[in-house]
């Protein structure tokens, strides 16, 4: 056994609105960048959808993530020898069409123009090579609300082994929201297919990074990542991804994207696994058994066994502590009503989802539908959205976890409803679902609550024990894009002063758009 | 001095020096520069043609003149192979290799000339470097008409005069009167030629010295901690 925790998340679909705050906070901190304008390290989806960047869950087009080749874990893209022959030109790599092409409006006309009879009008410019854009074919959320035709958007790949055409229906439509970013993998496909050896998982926790100055651009994980959360900055040449926002969480915060959920979807925490049994547990045959193979991963932080591993392997006092608070656990382990993201990958993803409930409420009201026996929470047969389409994009198609956790949620609610408007506590409907009454009370805390204590339980990194001067790493946390501490060996250097150090100030004015290019040419 | 001396006695260390010492200052000062700087994002069809001919023409060229120009001429007899042989073994691969690193070059060319976001994309350098390259290479597969020639009159002179030049330049006894009697147009291309190792530190051609051979024995994951040893 080898204790390692990993930073997690759980996003509970049943709560989220749609509104990306998420995303638009997140690129407001990580990707309004030249380079990256086309990239959002988190991004809503609405499902069904084929998502961005298009058909990014069809991996027998993409072909990423792993596969088992004889038994054994290969990269699906192919083994090292024909990552290497592909090196001049990446077959399964999206182009700028796959994603959108970025673009901005000449606003600067709206207040130059002169006096027209017309109201003038801003069109739109690529951001990339700046020529007029005549229309916006795509955009990074062209799909919103069920947007397009059910034609376009019924390619969506969780649809396999389904009789799709009746979803296309008005009356039998179905929408949830996809918020998705960096799922931090156990076992990612983007650093195993990288060549230079750039991209790493930390070990303290979990958080999945690129070596900016080992990046050399050879674009592998930006196909290798199934999630297609890998992306390429065309200004500097270099891949980029979704940091976990690893200086903050080594402060104790929470990631933007949570801090700023209005919907309280998204829970932060810590999970032990056994870093010893990742290959085993990864190649399980069946793809329907990687979720359960996934449970069997995690540790348990208050085994006394692994208690007494995790001291030996290092993991800090605080962070078992965190574990042993963590929401995520509780949502994954203990009530088991979070799955992860297309375990078929066998990626191994740490980014999970609790799955949306989907009533129609006035169908119910009108009686028209079959309720829970307290004549108002409607059953789970009621639901709007297809359990396989869930199983298909939570379990790799094995509808009974999900169902089983579906009703527990329904059980939460009908045993609260009871207990608030008519005053009784309903026991039976908690047995039916092997729920206890303090375990529906921590759940309907943790769910529908969700106070921010209890949602975000992030240990601090402890860089007080790392940093000879940490004052000098106050406001940055040691973020930086590169050109820092790169001499031949680390104790050598032809240019022995002022070594750029990950403390120092960085030049984020470099990466303006007006300013000097990232190598010293005018853009 | 003259001009002769200074372009085939002197400027290939202020090349070669300019091509190591650069190369190692930029990789220990310029970390996140360095980098193949693939445009694949923007177009891929055109990509897929050019470049793998490109870099199969080019990196067999490389190896080629390598392999035939700092091998000394004893190895060569040694080996059982003719001044002739060794000539028509040049001809033949150069050839070869020239025509397929020239179309792909020529695609490569057309695309970031005339792609308008792959030339958006493109810094100055870019451009410099693949217009110099392919005119070295144009100029290299002019020398072959020349070198049939000579095969033809059972003439080796040249090939031999230009290799135990780079012998004589590398084991850093450089002498251009050696090449007093090889026609101009080798001397173009040695010139042109040398000049992309003088500009190699200064381009993208920096990935060059990363291929990622080690690749292929690796484990397939890496995990960094954060706590490292202290300086």
């Amino acid at each position: 056994m080898k204790v390692r925790a990993n930073f997690s998340l759980v996003m509970n679909l049943d709560k989220c609105i749609g509104c990306h705050t998420c995303s638009v906070t997140c690129k407001n901190v990580w990707t309004n960048r030249k380079g990256v304008e086309y990239a959002w390290f988190n991004n809503v989806e609405s499902k069904p959808g084929i998502g961005y960047p298009k058909n990014w869950e069809d991996q027998d087009q993409w072909n990423g993530g792993w596969e088992l080749s004889n038994g054994k874990l290969q990269l699906k893209s192919g083994d090292r020898r024909s990552i290497l022959k592909n090196i001049f030109m990446n077959p399964n790599m999206p182009t700028m069409d796959d994603y959108y092409e970025p673009f901005t409006y000449d606003y600067a006309v709206l207040q130059n123009s002169e006096l027209l009879e017309a109201t003038p009008t801003a069109r739109p410019r690529s951001l990339i090579d700046g020529q007029r854009m005549e229309k916006i074919e795509w955009g990074p959320n062209w799909e919103d609300d069920l947007g397009g035709k059910f034609k376009h958007r019924g390619q969506d790949t969780n649809f396999n082994d389904m009789e799709k055409q009746i979803y296309g229906e008005f009356e039998q439509t179905f929408l949830m929201y996809l918020p998705r970013m960096c799922n931090h993998c156990v076992n990612p496909a983007c650093v195993a297919a990288c060549p230079s050896g750039s991209l790493y998982k930390r070990e303290e926790d979990g958080i999945v990074l690129v070596d900016q100055d080992k990046c050399r651009s050879w674009r592998m994980c930006i196909s290798a990542c199934p999630y297609k959360k890998m992306f390429y900055n065309w200004e500097s040449g270099k891949a980029e991804k979704c940091t976990g926002c690893y200086p903050r969480v080594e402060s104790g915060l929470p990631t933007v994207c949570s801090e700023s959920c209005v919907g309280r979807i998204r829970y932060n925490g810590v999970m032990l696994y056994d870093a010893d049994r990742i290959e085993e547990l990864a190649s399980v045959e069946n793809d329907q058994d990687l979720y359960q193979a996934q449970l069997d991963l995690f540790l348990d932080p208050n085994d006394p066994e692994v208690i007494k591993q995790a001291r030996e392997d290092g993991i800090p006092e605080s962070w078992m502590e965190a574990a042993r608070q963590s929401p995520i656990r509780k949502l994954i382990v203990d009530w088991k009503v979070a799955f992860p993201l297309h375990p078929e990958y066998r990626t191994l993803p740490m980014v999970w989802y609790v799955p949306p409930l989907s009533p129609v409420q006035s169908q119910i009201d009108q009686g028209n539908l079959s309720t829970m026996a307290d004549g108002a929470i409607p059953s789970i047969e009621t639901l709007r959205l297809p359990m396989k389409y869930l199983a298909n994009m939570f379990t790799a198609g094995d509808e009974k976890p999900i169902v089983a956790a579906l009703k527990r949620m329904i059980a939460m609610r009908s045993f609260y409803r009871s207990k608030h408007v008519e005053g009784k506590t309903d026991l039976a409907v908690l047995e039916e679902v092997g729920l206890s009454e303090d375990q529906v009370n921590d759940m309907y805390r943790y769910m529908a609550i969700a106070n921010y204590e209890d949602r975000f339980v992030i240990p601090t990194s402890h860089e007080e024990l790392r940093q000879e001067d940490f004052h000098s790493f106050q406001g940055q946390n040691g973020f930086s894009f590169g050109n820092d501490g790169c001499s031949i060996s680390p104790n050598a250097s032809l240019f022995p002063d002022k070594r750029k150090k990950t403390e120092d100030n960085l030049e984020f004015v470099r990466y303006h758009p007006a300013a000097k290019r990232s190598d010293g040419e005018k853009a | 001095m003259n001009l002769s001396n200074l372009l085939f006695g002197v400027y290939p260390y202020i090349a070669l020096t300019t091509f190591f010492v650069g190369s190692l200052i930029r990789f220990d000062r310029e970390q996140y520069t360095w980098k193949a700087d693939s445009s694949q994002i923007f177009e891929k069809e055109q990509l897929q043609k050019g470049n793998i001919l490109f870099h199969i023409g080019v990196l067999a060229l490389f190896m080629g003149h390598f392999a035939g120009l700092v091998t000394p001429h004893s190895w060569f007899l040694a080996m059982g192979v003719s001044d002739m042989m060794h000539q028509i073994v040049a001809i033949s691969a150069g050839a070869a290799f020239g025509s397929l690193c020239m179309m792909g070059g020529v695609i490569l060319w057309k695309r970031r000339m005339y792609h308008p976001k792959v030339r958006a994309n493109s810094r100055f350098m870019d451009l410099f470097i693949l217009n110099w390259i392919l005119i070295t290479l144009g100029i290299g597969l002019l020398t072959i008409p020349v070198s049939i020639y000579h095969a033809f009159s059972g003439d080796t002179s040249a090939m031999i005069a230009l290799a135990d030049w780079a012998q004589a330049t590398l084991s850093l006894n450089a002498d251009a009167s050696i090449l007093d009697n090889v026609g101009f147009i080798y001397k173009l291309h040695l010139f042109l030629g040398m000049t992309v190792f003088f500009l190699f530190p200064f381009s993208r051609l920096v990935h060059v010295w990363s291929m990622p051979l080690g690749y292929m024995f690796r484990p397939y994951q890496i995990v960094r901690t954060k706590f490292v040893k202290q300086r």
